[in-house]
């Protein structure tokens, strides 16, 4: 088990050092981009006076370094700031929108991952027949449509045409966990048929990889059915890229959604982020890339522990001679 | 649909309202009593994370409307152009139209029971005049000399320079009243038809009628939500299904399957907002009047109207005047397309393979990249070069618009003549940084300021149709269209005569509307 501990500590601590690293590239980078909040949010009437009046009073005619510093030093206290545009609280902008998107990525998971690893385990069962045929057609085309095309599909027969469930996903209104649940549907299908395909034929390449191995050959000699070779023993042993597929997926479903979020007006943190760039809005910015990039560290993080623990051989290393 | 006919009428109202007298007239005319009760959602197109209700900072159209649910200005502007008396309850000017005394609306209160008096008005204005001001109306207000309360009811306005056109400008965007001393704005305190109940930026906002509303006959709704949604499809299917009952902007190739069904009504209302290619007049190749003259020449008008406008809009003539304004003027000839008389007065400017470069984004207006490339092809014909310059849509207002000689530029309609002359086509403007064509022509500048002193309607026109004639024919901007704006309304909800200041009812759809 110290093995684990150990790789955690280590990702972890190196996790911190790379999320201080995309704070600094982020920063910069906003910076870079011409034009500034003054100006992005004067728009058409920002003239110089307006302009100068505005940074003066967000402090945007301080040196870049400086600013950094101090969202920096905020940070270490466990404060995000205040977002400059609206002088609101970043933590509480934040969120709401943090709550929504994980709603939202967890149903859309939901679906997604039993229904690729089930429909990845039968096309290795059925592999070469009909069915393996079908899924893997159906799923390719699933993820060659893009999100915002599948989305008007479902929109246009599901809520137009037959008027079964909600066209934009309008949440936060006080409804129930199952009133949510159905006006986050059609989102999550959206999602879900994007990423079925990976996991699907992650999952079957896996498995097909480990049907190749000599003990597989075994234990068809031995008589054992089809559909117990593939579950009990090749299975176990594909299990470590199935798991990182399905958390890459997952941080996928977390970070790329704003295409979804925009056709479904759902209220998400990736349109808070497309947003904010266009205003400059740098403390917004850097609060949800620091986000999207801890949820990149953590679930890497953890598909690695859990590779580990599949694997007998990674959890006791050889010791040396 | 907006009333054409209107001219007489408003004509007659506006220079009635100059004199105060408007609030004897009737306010419009409405085929129904109102009915009370519901809620109206509104889709809203134009939006920004970033927005709060501080009145210096005016952003976006949810802003507007949303403003306009919570506070009220001095003066309303109505359908057609029409100065409606608001918490302003009439207003006088002196003889050199140098003194505008303002009689306030007495019994007035705010949503947190505080009473509306002078020293609101005098609070609310100097956010947008007072030293180090960040707001976009303080060019607006340069003119006022000083304000002073006469009492709790009576606002006196000292201009430096005459401007019969002042009380129009109390109606502008960001001059809401706000309780004197107000400084935590997102509030949404105001003395509005509706209280603030929710205002997420970027998400919704949720109001609710002020049972104590001082004006008469409106804001009918019970509670009014406004939902942020920038996919034009999502609007559409979010009306189609009932999710909502009214939507801005709506895509204009849609128009025709919207109005499929019979459950929608499509508002399309001419509007004041127009589309352009501004030259700078003091950079070179165009400080020859010959080169713009063919620059003006060579855009087909009808073509872009028709092909990026999808026909929601009519043709522009090189001035900044649509007739949804009072005096606009019609005797000015229609420039037409007409590539060999381009071509003459390049050979005139002695620049026959003239080539230039346009700077455009799809900011300043959807399909403007795509007007440009017409453009390009229309100008061809007349020997001239135009090499399209795609620019990033952040950032384009302030490091593109204004900047290059040659861009795409948008204006929505601005409250009366003398603002939009005075801010974007006079010396003034380029101190304020909005005048995009730099023109500095004496004539205009002097025409502007008459007009300012100019009482008597008839010879204000006269001064008026010179401007529109010197910016014609003499100006930088190729104003080639004139947009309508389309809302798509459920044909549940009913309202009086439109107005075609923006969108939705002039931003006030919540209080203007109800469900039949």
């Amino acid at each position: 088990m110290h093995v684990v501990l150990s790789i955690s500590a280590k990702r972890l601590a190196l996790g911190l050092a790379t999320l201080l690293a995309i704070s600094l590239i982020v920063f910069f980078s906003v910076e870079l981009l011409p034009g500034d909040l003054a100006e992005a949010v004067l728009g058409q009437g920002a003239t110089p006076e307006a302009v100068a009046a505005l940074r003066h009073e967000l402090g945007l005619d301080r040196p870049a370094a400086v600013r950094y510093m101090a969202w920096v030093l905020d940070l270490l206290h466990g404060d995000l700031g205040r977002s400059l545009a609206t002088g609101r609280s970043v933590a509480e902008l934040v969120a709401d929108r943090l709550g929504n998107t994980v709603v939202l990525a967890l149903a859309a998971a939901a679906i997604a991952m039993p229904l690729g690893v089930g429909l990845g385990i039968l096309s290795t069962v059925y592999r070469g027949r009909a069915f393996d045929r079908v899924a893997s057609t159906a799923s390719l085309a699933g993820i060659s449509f893009p999100e915002f095309f599948t989305a008007y599909m479902l929109v246009a027969i599901f809520s137009v045409k037959l008027g079964w469930l909600p066209a934009v996903a309008l949440v936060g209104t006080g409804e129930s966990w199952l009133q949510r649940l159905v006006v986050l549907t059609l989102p999550a299908l959206t999602l879900a048929l994007a990423v079925v395909a990976y996991v699907l034929r992650m999952t079957r390449a896996a498995i097909v990889g480990v049907m190749a191995a000599p003990y597989i050959e075994m234990a068809q000699l031995k008589g054992i059915s089809p559909v117990s070779i593939v579950i009990r023993h090749a299975l176990p042993n594909a299990l470590s890229p199935i798991i990182n597929v399905v958390i890459l997926n997952l941080a996928y479903l977390v970070v790329g959604v704003v295409v979804v979020e925009v056709v479904f007006v759902y209220p998400g943190l990736g349109q808070l982020l497309v947003d904010s760039v266009s205003k400059r809005d740098i403390p917004v910015v850097q609060a949800c890339c620091i986000i999207f990039a801890a949820t990149y560290v953590l679930l890497n993080l953890l598909a690695d522990v859990l590779s580990v623990l599949s694997n007998p051989r990674l959890k006791r290393p050889r010791q040396q001679v | 649909m907006q009333d054409h006919c209107g001219i007489n009428r408003r004509g007659l109202l506006l220079g009635a309202s100059a004199l105060g007298l408007a609030s004897s007239l009737p306010l419009r005319a409405s085929a129904q009593t109102p009915r009370k009760g519901g809620t109206l959602r509104i889709g809203m197109a134009d939006f920004s994370t970033s927005e709060t209700l501080d009145p210096t900072l005016m952003d976006s159209q949810f802003q507007q409307n949303l403003h306009w649910q919570l506070r009220n200005n001095l003066i309303e502007v109505g359908p057609g152009g029409v100065l409606i008396p608001e918490l302003a309850e009439s207003w006088e000017g002196s003889k050199d139209a140098k003194t505008w005394t303002f009689r306030l609306r007495k019994g007035v209160t705010f949503h947190n029971g505080k009473p509306f008096t002078a020293d609101d008005v005098i609070y609310s204005f100097n956010l947008h005049l007072k030293e180090g001001s960040k707001s976009q109306a303080r060019p607006l207000l340069a003119q006022v000399e000083s304000m002073k309360a006469d009492g709790p009811e009576v606002v006196v306005f000292e201009l430096k320079d005459a401007n019969v056109g002042f009380p129009a400008i109390t109606s502008a965007v960001g001059l809401y009243i706000v309780p004197n001393g107000e400084t935590d704005f997102d509030k949404g305190i105001g003395t509005g038809g509706y209280i603030l109940e929710h205002f997420q930026p970027g998400v919704r906002s949720v109001v609710r009628r002020n049972p104590n509303y001082w004006k008469a006959g409106r804001a009918h709704f019970d509670t009014v939500e406004m939902i942020c949604m920038k996919d034009a499809t999502a609007r559409a299917n979010a009306l189609l299904t009932g999710q909502i009952d009214a939507y801005n902007s709506v895509d204009a190739k849609t128009v025709s399957l919207l109005q499929r069904g019979n459950a929608i009504r499509i508002n399309r209302v001419k509007s004041k907002a127009h589309f352009a290619f501004p030259m700078m007049v003091n950079q070179a190749p165009f400080t020859s009047n010959d080169v713009r003259l063919a620059m003006k020449l060579a855009i087909d008008r009808e073509d872009i109207v028709k092909r990026v406008l999808s026909g929601f809009g009519s043709v522009g003539n090189d001035h900044p005047l649509s007739p949804a304004y009072q005096m606009y003027s019609a005797d000015i000839p229609q420039r037409a397309y007409d590539p060999d008389k381009a071509k003459f007065h390049l050979k005139k400017a002695g620049a026959s393979d003239l080539r230039v470069q346009l700077h455009v984004s799809d900011t300043p207006f959807t399909g403007a990249t795509d007007a440009a490339v017409l453009y390009k092809a229309h100008a061809a014909k007349a020997g001239i070069t135009i090499d399209v310059v795609k620019e990033p849509e952040d950032g384009y207002w302030s490091s593109v618009w204004s900047k290059k000689p040659f861009c795409a530029t948008r204006w929505s309609g601005r409250v009366n003549e003398d603002v939009i002359f005075s801010l974007v086509y006079s010396a003034d403007g380029i101190k304020a940084g909005w005048n995009e064509t730099r023109l500095n022509d004496d004539r205009v500048n002097r025409l502007v300021a008459d007009a300012r002193r100019e009482f008597d309607t008839e010879k204000r026109r006269a001064l008026y149709g010179e401007l529109q004639r010197i910016v014609h024919d003499d100006g930088g901007s190729n104003i080639f269209a004139f947009s309508d704006f389309i809302d798509a309304v459920s044909n549940k909800v009913t309202h009086g005569e439109l107005s075609g200041e923006y969108m939705l009812d002039g931003s006030r759809a919540a209080e203007r509307w109800w469900f039949a």
